[in-house]
């Protein structure tokens, strides 16, 4: 056990607890609650062929769905952007520019890393609705809803980005 | 086999990702059919004792409402014995045989230990299980009006499929005449139920009280539900009429679990008279 793993297991357990005891609660505006465990996602090491990410991102969204009742719904939302994170950040910055060795997240220049964390928040926040309601019909609600959660987790990550940062 | 061997070689993350996500997948279909979800549910020794202690915590804050709830049923209990005939009329002297008496329904008092009401499919978990002889399909009321049905249980904990829930059917009728309909919820307002399928005749207005109807082996006659808030008529028909709950789903807290002892012997009857 290296440090970085003992860092990614606290984040993991730390954002579950995170999201169910608080998160989960907020009902901002009425039924705003931001997903805001996908952080996990966006800290963890990017590294070249790396199964151990989508594992982990599955469980993660197993334990969520577990707790909020809501079947397979967020383990299927994170898996997806955690299989396409590297395709995504390799068009946002560029194919020649990731050296796999030596990668975060804080390397990427700012308004590239955040076009890339709204293009992940959105495709998950996309599927959780989209799973949730399944329906055609409830379409504009399913982007209603996935416009203004995004916008809330996207604010909150960026607010963490900011303190994690500043700690290195 | 060389080749299928590099091809599975290349592509082990794409496969790994199919196979997980297939995964996801069928616990979410597996949640939306009734009896199913055995796994994937809030109802387990784990998830159940984490919202039992955030709970306990949540609980303390909230003393003040349950006291007061508690006192106004208590006025309404004492008002009601109060007007117990029995201190009126003489009391004769006819025995009561006591053994010919029978119990239809069993109440259990449980907590919520966790409350969904913002979402599509609502969710409730309460802090009771089949140790305490709850099983699935009960009806979960309080004393303003109906809660939900219970889904899954485990030891200590179950899940409640609260009628704030798209999947939710139960029936319901009109408080001043026989006419039934089922209940259901089109995920507008959590303070807003629906009912369908109540045919023209029944004659409603503004206002009028709706209470579980005796249809269902599950809940009770007569539990109240709410009162209309408003109806419209399209060719000969209710085209919807919208519900008022008495309850306020975003504040349950202590709930009382029904089981109807006669169930199993309903249940045979009727599905003896079918196979005939």
């Amino acid at each position: 056990m290296n440090r970085e793993n003992i860092n990614s297991a606290l984040l993991f357990i730390g954002l579950i607890f995170l999201q169910i005891i608080v998160l989960n609660n907020i009902n901002f505006l009425g039924y705003i609650n931001p997903y805001f465990y996908i952080f996990f996602i966006f800290l963890y090491p990017i590294r070249k062929d790396d199964a151990s990410i989508l594992v982990l991102s599955f469980f993660l969204g197993l334990c969520i769905d577990i707790f909020s009742d809501s079947g397979g719904i967020n383990a299927a939302a994170t898996l997806f952007i955690a299989f396409v994170r590297i395709p995504i950040l390799q068009s946002v910055i560029g194919k020649r520019d990731i050296d796999y060795g030596a990668m975060t997240i804080f390397k990427i220049p700012f308004p590239k890393m955040f076009l890339y964390v709204v293009i992940l928040t959105f495709l998950h926040h996309f599927i959780v609705f989209g799973m949730e309601y399944f329906k055609w019909s409830k379409f504009g609600t399913i982007l209603l809803n996935t416009v203004l959660t995004s916008v809330f987790t996207i604010i909150l990550t960026m607010i963490s980005f900011t303190f994690v940062m500043r700690k290195r | 086999m060389q080749q299928i061997i590099s091809f599975l070689d290349k592509n082990k993350l794409f496969i790994l990702f199919l196979l997980l996500e297939f995964f996801a997948i069928i616990f979410t279909i597996q949640s939306h059919s009734f009896h199913k979800s055995k796994f994937v549910n809030s109802a387990n020794f784990l998830t159940g004792g984490v919202y039992n202690k955030i709970n306990n915590f949540k609980e303390f804050l909230l003393l003040k409402k349950e006291n007061e709830r508690l006192n106004n049923e208590n006025v309404y209990l004492k008002n009601l014995l109060g007007l117990d005939s029995s201190n009126i009329v003489q009391r004769d002297l006819t025995h009561v045989d006591t053994l010919k008496y029978k119990q239809k329904y069993i109440y259990t008092g449980a907590k919520v230990i966790n409350n969904n009401y913002r979402k599509n499919n609502n969710y409730l978990t309460i802090n009771r299980g089949s140790n305490q002889g709850l099983e699935s399909d009960l009806a979960v009321i309080n004393d303003k009006g109906i809660v939900g049905i219970t889904k899954s249980v485990s030891g200590n904990y179950a899940t409640v499929l609260s009628i704030l829930n798209v999947n939710s059917r139960i029936n319901a009728k009109l408080l001043n005449s026989d006419h039934y309909g089922s209940l259901s919820w089109d995920n507008n307002d959590y303070n807003v139920v629906q009912l369908l399928d109540l045919p023209i005749q029944a004659a409603i207005y503004v206002g009028d009280t709706i209470v579980s109807g005796g249809k269902s082996t599950i809940f009770p006659e007569g539990i109240p539900i709410g009162t209309i808030k408003d109806f419209k008529t399209l060719n000969n028909n209710y085209e919807f009429i919208n519900i008022t709950l008495f309850n306020d789903m975003s504040s349950i807290g202590f709930v009382q679990v029904i089981k109807n002892f006669d169930k199993m012997e309903i249940k045979s009857l009727e599905e003896k008279s079918t196979n005939e």
